[in-house]
């Protein structure tokens, strides 16, 4: 009886431990909320809101300091709207290609080599960049003098946000019932016909979802731009803004942490960026998740 | 332009354009990649040797020891919370708002930036905790950064279990835990081995989160006494290489992005091999 009972305990206790470990993401997400919040108001004691995310100036170490994160911004901005322009539209042939057009034992290869590539660590990507790609460039075209710039961040990062558009564009063009294809078909549309006008609109919501979550990946890479972006923290100007070096949020806060005096102005506004950039990411995969949900519904 | 009736050029000939567009595409993105690959392959392998192996000085010796123990604590941090989480989600929880904000949660830890999670790892394990930059500190980092990886992977190997195999277990006698630690577990053991391997090799491969919390690149003695010692690990010491010592010869980064890639896709392909094998498995 005494054992009985006893494993009975042990067996409530560990329900309950499995229960808390259930909700733990829950928890995480917040507690990350609260330590960048934590960490970066002293930061708005100090500057306004609109002091930081409207100054032309990010100079954390020359006199009293300059926390202006526009350059910043727009930095990131630059490098994640190329890296897009670039990303969707091949995303999107290839998640074609892969779902309706290529024949079976390629899809069967191209699926685990495309989920390699997102395997590869980005300080790799990095080091290609910094010194094989960057310094062909630099060599090769005029406009070019530095191998580092706003573009090639953007290339290199269009490449590593292509798996993710490709899995999930992918998986939402297999999701449309097979249905809706033959139908098509049945009616004396070609097959290009049918994908455009029958499987892309009824994929859509998956398809913008995948194209949040690249975006996520975009913003948020570090390393990456860290090394080919020119690690130069200045205001972006106009389209030739892309062939020059600048510096976005992520790599700011890489190049700079280790510098810093624990607790000093600069410790603090290398928060404040950590902060928004938890928030631009935090909306734009909630976003993305709503679409997703949606869209399961919709063929429910 | 075109109308229901009539097209400006024939629908057929728009199909084969279109479909050859696509195969270019297709060769856009793949030649530039195996290209690039197969040059970092060549380029690495070329310039590995023992010498550069082992040496512990200047050598990627530190750096292969640091990396092992780092993702195996990693590992061994992650393991028992996201299979807990895991378990939780497939055999425990009813559909609800609880469940879905869960799920809500889980989507957006695995999409918050690696470097937020360096700073999380900063201020929380480093500073708040008093571990200082340490083995530790960057493992419980890399651990939360890999969790949602971990979860996701474990509750489909669970789900993947028939129900038929939990009923039969429930209606020997067994309790509701019995049933997942003694059927439901064992049977998953192989699926949930995949998402630990493909942890290993994500953690393998960060660098932003270990920026601020584990990594140094000299150390006096690479090997750590205790989990409350700093470390090199890979990723880190291919990025100071890279930017910020040019005197290191080539071949010592080439072989180091090398050693790096090769690690990180050979248990990308093992978790692969292993995932394919077990889906020809039928109930």
């Amino acid at each position: 009886m005494m054992k009985r009972r006893a494993k009975r305990i042990s067996e409530w206790i560990i329900e309950r431990l499995i229960q808390v470990s259930g909700v733990l993401g829950i928890i995480l997400v917040l507690l990350i909320f609260f330590f960048l919040l934590r960490n970066s108001l002293p930061m708005f004691q100090e500057r306004s809101l609109s002091d930081l995310l409207l100054g032309e100036k990010w100079s954390p170490t020359h006199g009293d300091g300059h926390f202006g994160m526009l350059p910043l911004l727009l930095g990131s901005l630059y490098v994640t709207v190329g890296a897009l322009i670039i990303a969707i539209p091949l995303a999107l042939a290839v998640a074609i290609f892969v779902a309706e057009i290529a024949p079976r034992w390629m899809r069967e290869f191209l699926k685990p080599a495309i989920e390699l590539i997102a395997a590869i660590p980005s300080v790799v990507f990095g080091f290609l960049g910094l010194l094989v790609i960057g310094p062909w460039i630099a060599e090769h075209v005029e406009a070019i003098r530095v191998g580092q710039f706003a573009a090639l961040g953007s290339v290199m990062l269009a490449f590593m946000a292509l798996p993710t558009i490709v899995s999930i564009c992918e998986d939402a063009l297999h999701n449309v019932p097979r249905d809706i294809f033959n139908s098509s078909l049945a009616l004396g549309a070609t097959r290009w016909q049918t994908i455009t006008r029958a499987l892309l609109p009824a994929a859509r919501s998956g398809i913008i979802a995948g194209c949040l979550l690249g975006l996520g990946r975009a913003i948020g890479e570090t390393m990456t731009v860290l090394m080919v972006t020119g690690n130069a923290q200045v205001m972006p100007q106009g389209l030739e803004g892309f062939l020059k070096p600048i510096r976005t949020m992520t790599a700011t806060i890489a190049a700079e942490m280790g510098e810093t005096a624990v607790g000093s102005t600069h410790f603090h506004a290398l928060f404040t960026i950590g902060l928004f950039l938890f928030i631009i990411t935090f909306a734009v995969n909630t976003i993305a998740d709503v679409i997703v949900r949606r869209s399961e519904k919709d063929i429910a | 332009m075109s109308s229901e009736r009539g097209y400006l050029v024939d629908p057929r000939v728009t199909e084969k354009v279109a479909f050859a567009l696509l195969w270019v595409a297709m060769v856009v993105v793949m030649l530039p990649m195996a290209g690039i690959i197969g040059y970092m392959l060549y380029r690495g392998a070329s310039s590995l040797n023992w010498e550069l192996i082992s040496a512990a000085d200047g050598g990627l010796y530190p750096a292969i020891i640091g990396t092992t123990f780092l993702v195996l604590l990693t590992a061994l941090v992650a393991a028992p919370i996201g299979v807990g989480a895991a378990i939780y989600l497939s055999e425990y929880a009813r559909p609800g708002p609880l469940v879905r904000l869960v799920r809500l949660a889980i989507i957006n830890l695995a999409g918050v930036p690696s470097v937020v999670y360096g700073l999380f790892g900063l201020a929380a394990f480093v500073i708040l905790v008093g571990w200082g930059r340490s083995l530790l500190a960057g493992a419980c980092t890399l651990a939360l950064l890999v969790l949602p990886l971990v979860i996701s992977t474990a509750e489909e190997a669970l789900r993947q279990i028939p129900k038929g195999l939990r009923e039969g277990s429930l209606a020997l006698g067994a309790s509701k835990w019995q049933t997942i630690r003694r059927v439901v577990l064992p049977n998953a053991l192989p699926g949930i081995i995949t998402g630990l391997i493909l942890s290993i090799a994500r953690a393998a491969g960060e660098t932003a989160p270990i920026l601020f919390t584990v990594a140094y690149f000299r150390l006096s003695d690479p090997i750590p006494n205790s989990i409350f010692d700093p470390i090199v690990a890979m990723p880190y010491q291919l990025f100071v290489m890279a930017t910020e010592m040019p005197e290191i010869p080539d071949e010592t980064k080439w072989a180091t992005a090398f050693v790096l890639v090769a690690l990180v896709l050979g248990l990308n392909i093992v978790a692969t091999i292993v995932r394919t094998t077990l889906r020809r498995r039928r109930w």
